[in-house]
């Protein structure tokens, strides 16, 4: 399934810049590890020591914050588009 | 001049050259100004603080930048003591400090003068923000006075009263349909496209120290005293956050002698992952979708939530969340006690102060601070058909006597 996953401009560097890149997978977790092995470096800064995302990475698949659905096991589909946001504005 | 060092990372210590940018590159943790203390600590005295302006900016010293010219003053805002509202929830020293008294009315005119500061120092001519409702209006009120443009932007259900004490004021009012968290995205991510100042995204990290002045103030009105115990309103978790380490830095830099500040937290039900997490006794803080009366308190996943947590865990303070009907009662009680006017944030946090109080965790010998941070003709509506006239009548004395015939004569 070829997923659009947004970058926050934190992380576009280790994209050669890009703000979007193109990835396969059929979940979430699927598709922010493929996008490690396009870009090296991404696994790290989004997931922690024990493997789960970091706790100030939000990541919303069609506008919805993970957290609601499954989390990184949400499926994503043809066209899903998945956003990485931080987490630390507001208030 | 600011005493800054830089902006550190609170999760893993990473530094950044002061900008703007709010969180850690690596990690995405929250950025933190670190200050040079020792510099600090010899740079200011209470005299030095006494001489100041009656405004956030007598503490200048402690803040990350200086004053800027021709704004309007916000702060130094009344301490006033509640005899009759501790009378009334059974304790002993109560105080209030009254933040609906600033230029917009709520505790975001703080956080905004130091945010709009740092703007101009960064040379960034739009502000921006994502709202409640009471930011919106400390933006778009302090904007105007700099002569800057502004863009707020607000969850399309907000109360009409914050909406149109912003548009008042010449901002750009843009109404998401959403819930704030998604405002709040959206915001995180406009700030990658504009070069805006977002006080509460990229200017974050000093935005958030305005509410350091809060506990400033208090010790200062005190006579440079720390209250034992203070109660604080949890959207974000920033607030409470923030008033925790204002004492902190007190005791740091030699203006407080000691600080033992009990922190408890108030959150409304409809939208309590603070307090839940709290009661669950869990690390982590569950978003949720916010669903109460409280909307200035409506963020379902507050960014400080997890640091709130463990403020209120080490000083030993509770966390609790209270129902509509409760918030409610609670703005009646402040009002009919003290003469103070809040808004449903400030009844949460009086109807907390309350719970708190029953269960034994604020006590008959301390010496209580609740912060009420907004006005309550901010969120009339709320108050429901129950507050109103207490008898129509007709223009006569015998429609008078008739409605009223205990009334003294």
């Amino acid at each position: 399934m070829a997923v659009t996953v947004r970058i926050p401009t934190q992380l576009r560097p280790l994209a050669g810049g890009a703000s979007e890149v193109a990835v396969n997978g059929t979940t979430v977790g699927e598709a922010l590890t493929a996008l490690d092995a396009a870009h090296p470096g991404f696994g790290e800064r989004l997931f922690d020591d024990r493997g789960g995302l970091r706790r100030f990475v939000n990541v919303f698949v069609a506008e919805e914050d993970i957290r609601f659905l499954d989390g990184v096991a949400t499926p994503v589909t043809d066209g899903t588009v998945v956003s990485v946001v931080p987490a630390v504005a507001g208030g | 001049m600011a005493l800054v060092d830089a902006l550190r990372c609170r999760e893993c210590g990473r530094t950044y050259e002061i900008s703007p940018r709010y969180a850690c590159e690596w990690c995405f943790g929250p950025l933190e100004v670190a200050y040079d203390y020792d510099a600090i600590a010899a740079a200011v005295t209470r005299e030095s603080i006494a001489t100041g302006p009656p405004t956030i900016w007598r503490y200048a010293d402690l803040l990350p930048v200086e004053e800027p010219t021709g704004a309007l003053p916000v702060g130094w805002t009344p301490l006033v003591r509640a005899d009759r509202l501790a009378e009334a929830l059974g304790l002993g020293e109560v105080w209030v400090k009254d933040d609906t008294r600033n230029p917009t009315n709520s505790f975001k005119d703080r956080v905004v003068a130091v945010a709009l500061a740092k703007a101009l120092d960064f040379g960034l001519k739009t502000i921006a923000c994502a709202s409640t409702g009471n930011l919106a209006n400390a933006v778009a009120g302090a904007s105007a006075r700099a002569g800057l443009p502004s863009y707020v932007f607000v969850p399309a259900d907000l109360e009409p009263a914050k909406v149109r004490a912003t548009a008042v004021y010449g901002a750009t009012v843009v109404a998401v349909d959403g819930n704030y968290d998604d405002v709040n995205r959206l915001c995180a991510e406009l700030t990658a496209e504009h070069p805006w100042a977002f006080v509460n995204v990229n200017v974050r990290p000093f935005y958030a120290e305005g509410s350091k002045t809060l506990a400033f103030e208090t010790a200062e009105q005190l006579g440079w005293q720390a209250p034992d115990h203070v109660v604080v309103p949890v959207g974000s978790g920033a607030l409470l956050t923030k008033i925790d380490r204002g004492f902190e830095e007190l005791t740091r830099v030699g203006l407080l002698d000691e600080a033992r500040v009990r922190v408890s937290g108030a959150q409304a039900a409809g939208c309590s992952p603070v307090a839940t997490a709290f009661a669950e006794g869990t690390d982590t803080v569950r978003p949720v979708k916010p669903s109460t009366i409280a909307k200035s308190l409506a963020i379902g996943d507050p960014a400080d939530g997890v640091y709130a947590l463990d403020t209120v865990r080490r000083t030993g303070g509770g966390l609790v969340s209270v129902t509509d009907d409760e918030i409610r009662d609670g703005i009646g009680l402040l009002a009919r006690t003290e003469g103070i006017f809040g808004e449903t944030a400030a009844g949460v946090t009086i109807a907390s102060l309350r719970r708190l109080a029953a269960e034994g965790v604020v006590r008959p010998d301390e010496r209580v601070v609740v912060y009420v941070t907004g006005h309550g003709l901010k969120t009339l509506d709320a108050l429901g058909e129950g507050v109103g006239p207490t008898a129509t009548i007709q223009p006569t004395l015998d429609a008078f006597r008739a409605a009223f015939p205990t009334a003294q004569r």
